[in-house]
């Protein structure tokens, strides 16, 4: 209101100059103060990476790189190897993942190809459900409930592949309720959401006429999903199960809970282990010097991880992204 | 095309083995709908048949929270609710202003700009950051400095819900109408005035449930408030200093314990916990269905 007025008559009607020079103070303030907020991300960012890189040198310079890759994690003797937790939480997110894709990705496409549009909607408000029971939530009924209901059904698959080579060393004694593969069974149900959300956001970007062209040379609906959806989708669909890795890679009280708590690098999948944020949480509470500046350190190992696996999740988006701009 | 070239195109009737594929890949979507419901239904079941007999107003206000070997029925879960409520509601007042002002400024002020692009492609990626890394983040900024609180706490879900606000209020501002900013800038108003009381009251609805289910993550949020306000048994009203306690960090701490009673009290923390997250998810859906005026 205040531009007009001090604008006044000698501004000539038409005039392309500004009405008034100066910006107003509370104008300006407003705008600076939502560039602070914008760039309180990048702070942050960067402050995590350099408190907890601060207080983890100790482990670093002391341990070196052969004692930061051994397996051998000991507080007692002050030897704190990290092989032990990124096996635990690459094989749980395997695990997970493996079983939870191709879930979502039926999901996702029976959301946007076969389901008529007012169905989805409830469909999807029950996916999303998955992801608002909490995930210490999940870690309590996994550990009360499903651990010990579980663990017999592993032990007779690991006596039926007794002795046949692969399997015996994947699904093989020892077994235990709270292992690897518990884990990452509940990993899978907790990321099915954001796998499910995501990959029907790229899907449902395929161009209708894409899809109606493949009907008209009398394709069924799966030979247009595999023929006109599918090429179409697949980048982003990528990049929707890599940020479903990193959500897995950093799921923490679940984890804790109920991978079994066991530092131990084997083949079998039935057996406890412990991936990196479980021992982070468990051990933490009682952790000082050395022991703490360890477990901060592999904090910092996490976050550079899931940074990388989210990096390149976002890249295979804006690259689908910027390839369906070309076709469209 | 070239997508669909490589499909054998037969013009007349689908032969029954094409069909028959048809048929088998739409049943295995629907398996793979029903399979993810098991689990959902399990929990849900559990939950509410295992934590409605331990709610009583004595377990949500009683205090102190009774050692574990306690049986149900004495003391309560007082301090842990109160914790989740200061802590998360602090959380909220400080995460919530900052993120949309966060968003405002990558789709009003920062536009086309590098700056703003970066600052939009990291707050996605912030969303991926593990919620333990948060809490060792805040653990080495802050409680290594002040000690142990529920504001340390709460620092730590603001961090986790700022890139989810400011997400989900960037997708808001996008759908305005750009006409809706040129009526109120040909009437002479500056640009904050402009952001202020036009685009984000126009987006309000959509932003208030966005930032609502931010609120019911941050709730049942547990691994950092492991690492930054311990946990203690007699109520602390106080947010700003001394240790603290919430429902998430009492299901964990419970869940390990062997005693009946401390099991018993873990499924009563966590069907409130549920309650609180479900509630807030409703209002969000609500408020989505009844303010939202601009959709894709």
């Amino acid at each position: 209101m205040s531009a007009v007025t001090k604008a006044g008559p000698a501004t000539p009607a038409g005039s392309a100059r500004p009405l008034a020079k100066a910006r107003p103070l509370g104008d300006r303030a407003f705008a600076l103060l939502a560039l602070v907020a914008g760039l309180l991300v990048l702070v942050i960012l960067v402050l995590i990476v350099v408190s907890t890189a601060q207080q983890s040198t100790s482990w670093f310079s002391t341990a070196g790189w052969s004692g930061i890759f051994s397996t051998v994690w000991n507080p007692a003797t002050n030897q704190f190897g990290a092989m032990a937790f990124l096996y635990g939480t690459v094989i749980v997110s395997l695990i997970a993942i493996i079983i939870s894709v191709p879930a979502s990705v039926s999901i996702a496409l029976l959301l946007t190809e076969v389901v008529p549009r007012r169905w989805a909607q409830p469909i999807v408000y029950v996916v999303d459900l998955l992801a608002v029971v909490p995930s210490v939530v999940w870690g309590l009924w996994g550990i009360i409930i499903f651990v010990p209901w579980v663990a017999p059904i592993y032990a007779s698959i690991a006596s039926g592949v007794h002795g046949i080579p692969v399997l015996d060393s994947l699904f093989g004694s020892p077994t235990a309720g709270a292992s690897f593969f518990t884990a990452g069974l509940i990993l899978a149900v907790m990321i099915t959401p954001i796998i499910t959300s995501l990959s029907r956001e790229v899907i449902a970007t395929v161009p209708q006429t894409d899809k109606e062209g493949a009907y008209a040379l009398g394709a069924t609906r799966w030979e247009m999903i595999r023929g006109a959806v599918w090429p179409h989708s697949q980048g982003g669909v990528v990049g929707a199960i890599l940020v479903g890795l990193g959500r897995a890679m950093g799921e923490t009280i679940a984890v804790a809970l109920v991978a079994g708590s066991s530092a131990e690098v084997t083949s079998h999948l039935f057996a406890p282990g412990y991936p990196i944020a479980g021992v982070i949480v468990n051990q933490f509470p009682e952790a000082s010097g050395e022991f703490r500046a360890a477990l901060i350190g592999l904090g910092l190992l996490l976050f550079v991880i899931t940074i990388l696996v989210n990096l390149t999740a976002r890249g295979f988006v804006e690259r689908s992204a910027r390839r369906m701009r070309g076709t469209s | 095309m070239s997508v669909v070239s490589d499909q054998t195109v037969d013009l007349r009737e689908p032969t029954n083995w094409r069909r028959t594929k048809n048929r088998i890949a739409t049943v295995v979507m629907w398996v793979a709908f029903v399979a993810t419901l098991v689990p959902l239904i399990l929990v849900l079941y559990t939950v509410v048949s295992k934590g409605i007999g331990a709610i009583s107003w004595q377990f949500l206000s009683g205090s102190p929270i009774p050692p574990n070997i306690m049986p149900l029925g004495t003391g309560g879960m007082g301090p842990a609710v109160v914790g989740t409520l200061i802590i998360t509601g602090f959380a909220a007042l400080i995460s919530i202003p900052l993120g949309v002002l966060g968003a405002v400024y990558i789709n009003e002020y920062g536009g086309k700009g590098w700056l703003a692009k970066f600052i939009a492609f990291m707050a996605d990626v912030m969303t991926g950051v593990p919620s333990i890394v948060m809490g060792l983040f805040i653990f080495t900024i802050w409680v290594l400095h002040f000690g142990y609180s529920g504001l340390a706490g709460s620092f730590a879900l603001a961090c986790l819900m700022l890139p989810i606000v400011i997400r989900s209020t960037y997708e808001m501002l996008l759908l305005v109408p750009n006409h809706l900013r040129e009526a109120s800038y040909a009437l002479g108003a500056t640009k904050s005035r402009v952001t202020l009381t036009v685009v984000l009251p126009a987006a309000v609805g959509g932003i208030v449930s966005g930032a609502l289910l931010a609120v019911a993550r941050a709730a049942g949020e547990t691994a950092p408030l492991v690492l930054v306000i311990l946990t203690v048994e007699a109520t602390n009203t106080n947010l700003f200093s001394g240790a603290n306690t919430a429902l998430s960090t009492q299901i964990f701490v419970n869940a390990q314990s062997p005693y009946v009673g401390a099991e018993a009290r873990a499924w009563g923390a966590a069907l409130t916990l549920i309650v609180i997250s479900f509630l807030l998810m409703i209002i969000a859906r609500v408020v989505t269905a009844r303010f939202t005026r601009y959709t894709r």
